[in-house]
């Protein structure tokens, strides 16, 4: 357990550098959920607009 | 490079690149992230905290380099009036600002340690918060108008004008005194950063290079089903 405390406090850093990747993390994972969501609502309307269409 | 910019030719080459992408995306994020936090070493002066440097520097660089694309799409839909390009510089602004974002504050994360402030008005802070504020002004100048055309316009001269910016950030540490640390990577003479740092740093940039180009692609999608959409339902519209 000492080196996964020695990990999580990062030599004192731990409340620079977590919140740092945290962010990271959100703002990746925000775009990609936020893209493929929309993405996909598009695919759905269009085709069903498409097959009306035919 | 036009023929593949035909609307329905990008949808094409887009649908077969983007899982591809997509896959070289996790991969570097993934073995760039486990680098990063568990093979790099401490530093001797920073100590842990450096490890803060694998998200600003990519996100740093990846601000810049999105701006680049957004002005070089602004100039191909200026000129050849090409509506796959307009949606390409449309679609990276809000990436860009993102990347901007992460950079600033990642970048006062590491500063408050290091430097013992959050921010300093120093050339190269102050010219990265610049860049956000001209996403900013990108995105709102774009959705300001009620046709999508001048808006589209507008928006390009915008991110036109704001090129000037891009060498100012570059070279602000070498023209001004200031507390950020230069160029020690792309430099005359090779990097001065440690290999056992620069291979995690590198993957690390290349991880945030394939987010961008998955994204950019998916939204550019988005985009041209929506305008499909649009035109469908407007003749639909005009039909009835």
């Amino acid at each position: 357990m000492d080196s996964l405390d020695h990990f999580l406090s990062m030599g004192g850093y731990a409340r620079f550098v977590w919140p740092a990747y945290a962010l990271a993390v959100i703002v990746l994972a925000g775009f990609a959920i936020e893209g493929v969501v929309t993405y996909r609502k598009n695919r759905r309307e269009l085709d069903a607009v498409e097959k009306k269409r035919r | 490079m036009l023929r593949l910019a035909n609307p329905n030719r990008f949808m094409q080459w887009s649908g077969k690149l983007l899982p591809w992408c997509a896959i070289a995306t996790v991969i570097l994020l993934g073995v760039g992230t486990y680098m990063a936090l568990f093979v790099a070493p401490p530093d001797y002066q920073q100590g842990e905290s450096v490890r803060i440097m694998y998200i600003h520097v990519p996100s740093a660089m990846m601000s810049t380099f999105v701006y680049a694309v957004m002005a070089v799409s602004s100039a191909v839909a200026l000129i050849w009036r090409h509506p796959v390009a307009d949606i390409a510089a449309r679609e990276s602004a809000p990436l860009g600002a993102g990347f901007t974002l992460l950079c600033l504050v990642t970048g006062s994360l590491w500063g408050k340690p290091m430097w013992g402030a959050w921010w300093v008005w120093d050339a190269r802070l102050t010219s990265e918060l610049v860049l956000f504020f001209l996403y900013l002004g990108y995105i709102a100048l774009v959705n300001a108008f009620d046709e999508p055309t001048r808006g589209a316009r507008a928006g390009a001269i915008l991110a036109l004008v704001g090129v000037i910016n891009l060498p100012i950030i570059k070279f602000s540490v070498d023209w001004w005194n200031t507390l950020h640390q230069p160029e020690s990577i792309f430099r005359l003479g090779g990097p001065t950063i440690a290999p056992s740092m620069l291979w995690p740093l590198l993957i690390m940039v290349l991880g945030f290079a394939a987010f961008f180009v998955t994204l950019l692609l998916l939204r550019m999608r988005s985009a041209l089903m929506a305008a499909k959409l649009r035109a469908i339902r407007l003749q639909q519209i005009e039909a009835a």
